[in-house]
């Protein structure tokens, strides 16, 4: 039984068995498709913020609990520039509704990539090695960040504009599909291409594959892992911002509170998909991302609560999360 | 672990002078908390005396598990919440009594005994970063739940309720000869001195309850757990165990502290019992007073206290000077507060990562 499983997909298979109960449930075709979808496009974005972090954990060992305060900086400042280009957002050329769109979330990546660096190098450095003080360090940063936000941005909502041809829905059949969600499961969808191939079909790729198994043997090859750590902190942070931005857009109002929002979902989804795989934060992305939406359809009040039952329940069978590329 | 210095002292028989500077401070505050309601009769006074009393029991129970035993756990707010609300739902629902107090305070023990249990021996066998990954997200789930819940838990807006007449204001302890309350050094023993003696003298055998515990050989144990791990369990010692006990230990007193917060404040709602706030503030205060110490969290919740109210008016005064400047006033505005203390705690995690209480005692051997 467990060999036919693995060899048709293994844990792979559990987001189609969960979409396959849940159509049960919910009983019609229309709203569960919508929902399927949203809760893929939904799980996409989250995997964008989920990736970096279960990276940076198993290059370096290093648990950035600030980790979120990339995702809130990602989030207003791509408020703040789709706001400025408000003129050719409202546009009707699709040219420049998509060149405000990219623009937002370029400056949002590019300032996750530079603060990333600041980061790793100012708080996260001085206190390798030691999880205590680190799990301390970058709470006290989550802090700072979070207090920075308020102070920059004021504590009231802020209201995000969308490109004008992304607003709206596509209708086939009795299915009806946010533009936005598709847009964003597609985003993702890249991402995790290109951090598939990265990974796997280049020479840096393998370092950092080679780093996460076993960092001292690197080391001593004579590969300097530090160097390589500060980029893919760099990139894991560009990332989680580039998610924030994306995010924003999907809710289209936001809050300082954004960040601490999602981080507990991101948090469930690195433990789910286990520590240091890109896989598993995709496969743990879209469990978290269908199930939210489904049990918000099914039983609104138990969303966020249904999530951690799901994490209780994967820990009990797996203790080391579903696809973990490190151990101990 | 480097962050906490342990080990006796080089010359055993010399007492450091920091060492005696910090129980001297200690026993200063033990003082000023015991005749708190007579050194400084305001009504103010006494609310900041009462909350760094529940404050103390709540730190120091914290700092059995980061401090003694290494576990970090966000989770510790959840346990406060749990007796809080327990208590606080009984005496809305079953009216003022001590019954009440004991029921309600009874079934958020049990419920926090059954959940540190679950969390613990679900996720203590893994990496101290994993499991403080799942408290955390315990910890959120438990505060969705209890702003969604709001047929029971009031939602946002909390819950008020009556405490029993015997901690009431208008309840005379002593009557004199006319009827009138007998008043001690001009302060009237009403019902109100009974239930700060009730938090003061509960909160006192917690503390000492704990301070017995890290001196017993158990305590010993955890401190080994701390060092190294993998020897602790070479000696013979069952990590797991003594880790899943010292969580629920932790959790049942923070429970206590819970009962006794919503006994003193009448009140209870995600922004005094649950919130992520408090997680925070616990963490600074077990910082800036010292890990692996008892007496730190005493230091350390006072002075976290102090400054809550001093740097405010600190920051007050400066962005007051600096009306004029942009981002520097904003930077200043007194509700930043926790801006700079977030700066203060994460220079004091680089420099001084035994807190304040830890570095004193370590003062003199360490040249």
């Amino acid at each position: 039984m467990g060999i036919n499983l693995d060899r048709i997909g293994g844990v792979y298979l559990l987001p189609v068995i969960l979409a396959l109960i849940a159509f049960v449930f919910i009983g019609q075709f229309s709203s569960w498709a919508t929902l399927t979808v949203a809760g893929l496009s939904m799980g996409m974005m989250i995997f964008l913020m989920a990736s970096g972090l279960s990276l940076i954990f198993g290059l370096m060992d290093v648990l950035n609990f600030g980790h979120s305060a990339f995702v809130s900086f990602g989030a207003f400042i791509a408020a703040t520039v789709l706001a400025a280009l408000g003129a050719w957002l409202a546009a009707d050329s699709a040219l420049l509704n998509m060149a405000a769109l990219f623009a937002a979330i370029g400056a949002a990546t590019a300032f996750g990539a530079v603060a990333g660096w600041a980061f790793e190098r100012v708080i996260v450095k001085p206190v390798y090695k030691d999880h205590l003080r680190q799990i301390l360090i970058t709470m006290g940063a989550l802090i700072v960040a979070e207090q920075l936000i308020l102070a920059i941005w004021g504590g009231v909502p802020i209201q995000v504009q969308r490109p004008a041809i992304l607003t709206g829905s596509i209708i086939l059949g009795d299915v009806s599909i946010e533009i936005y969600r598709v847009f964003a499961f597609l985003l993702g969808l890249a991402v995790y291409a290109a951090l598939y191939l990265v990974l796997n079909r280049t020479r840096l790729g393998l370092l950092i594959r080679a780093g996460v198994e076993n960092r001292e043997m690197v080391e001593a090859l004579g590969f300097r892992i530090d160097r390589l750590f500060v980029g893919v902190f760099m990139a894991g942070s560009a990332l989680a911002a580039m998610g924030g931005s994306m995010w924003a857009g999907y809710q289209g109002l936001i809050t300082p509170a954004i960040g601490g929002e999602l981080m507990i979902l991101v948090f469930i989804v690195v433990i789910i998909g286990g520590l240091g795989s890109i896989q598993g934060s995709l496969l743990g992305a879209i469990l978290v991302g269908l199930m939210a939406n489904y049990v918000a359809f099914l039983a609104p009040k138990l969303s966020l609560a249904s999530n951690m039952l799901l994490m209780m329940a994967i820990l009990l069978w797996r203790p080391w999360g579903l696809k973990p590329a490190v151990k101990g | 672990m480097t962050a906490v210095v342990s080990s006796s002292p080089a010359t055993p028989r010399r007492v450091p002078a920091g060492r005696l500077a910090v129980y001297g401070v200690v026993l200063a505050i033990g003082l000023a908390l015991a005749f708190a309601p007579f050194l400084f009769p305001d009504v103010r006074a006494q609310e900041v005396a009462a909350r760094i009393c529940i404050f103390i029991v709540l730190v120091a129970s914290y700092d059995l598990l980061i401090g003694y035993t290494g576990i970090v756990s966000f989770a510790h707010t959840m346990f406060f919440g749990l007796g809080a609300y327990g208590t606080a739902i009984a005496l809305k629902a079953l009216g003022p009594s001590f019954t009440a107090i004991a029921v309600g305070g009874g079934a958020g023990l049990i419920a926090t005994l059954v959940l540190a249990l679950l969390i613990g021996l679900l996720s203590l066998r893994v990496k101290a970063i994993f499991f403080a990954m799942v408290t955390l997200a315990a910890a959120s789930v438990m505060l969705v739940l209890a702003s969604q819940l709001s047929d029971y838990t009031g939602g946002e807006d909390g819950i008020t309720y009556q405490i029993p007449r015997a901690f009431a204001p208008a309840f005379k302890l002593f009557e004199d000869a006319d009827g009138k309350v007998v008043r001690l050094f001009g302060v009237p023993l009403n019902g109100r001195i009974a239930a700060y003696y009730f938090v003061f003298l509960t909160s006192l055998a917690l503390f000492l309850f704990m301070l017995r515990v890290v001196a017993s050989p158990l305590g010993s144990v955890l401190k080994a757990i701390r060092e190294n791990e993998m020897r602790a369990e070479a000696i013979g010692y069952k990590v797991v165990a003594y880790r899943t006990a010292v969580f629920c230990l932790a959790a049942l007193i923070a429970a206590l502290a819970g009962i006794l917060r919503a006994v003193w404040l009448k009140y209870a709602g995600p922004d005094v019992v649950l919130s992520f706030h408090i997680m925070i503030d616990i963490l600074l205060m077990v910082v800036i007073g010292g890990m692996g110490t008892m007496v730190g969290a005493v230091i350390g919740v006072v002075v976290m206290t102090l400054a809550q109210f001093y740097l405010k008016d600190l920051m007050q005064i400066g962005a007051d000077a600096t009306a004029g400047v942009p981002i520097v006033h904003q930077l200043l505005e007194p509700d930043r507060w926790l801006l700079w203390l977030g700066v203060i705690f994460i220079l004091l995690v680089y420099f001084f990562p035994a807190g304040i209480a830890g570095t004193l005692m370590n003062k003199e051997w360490r040249r």
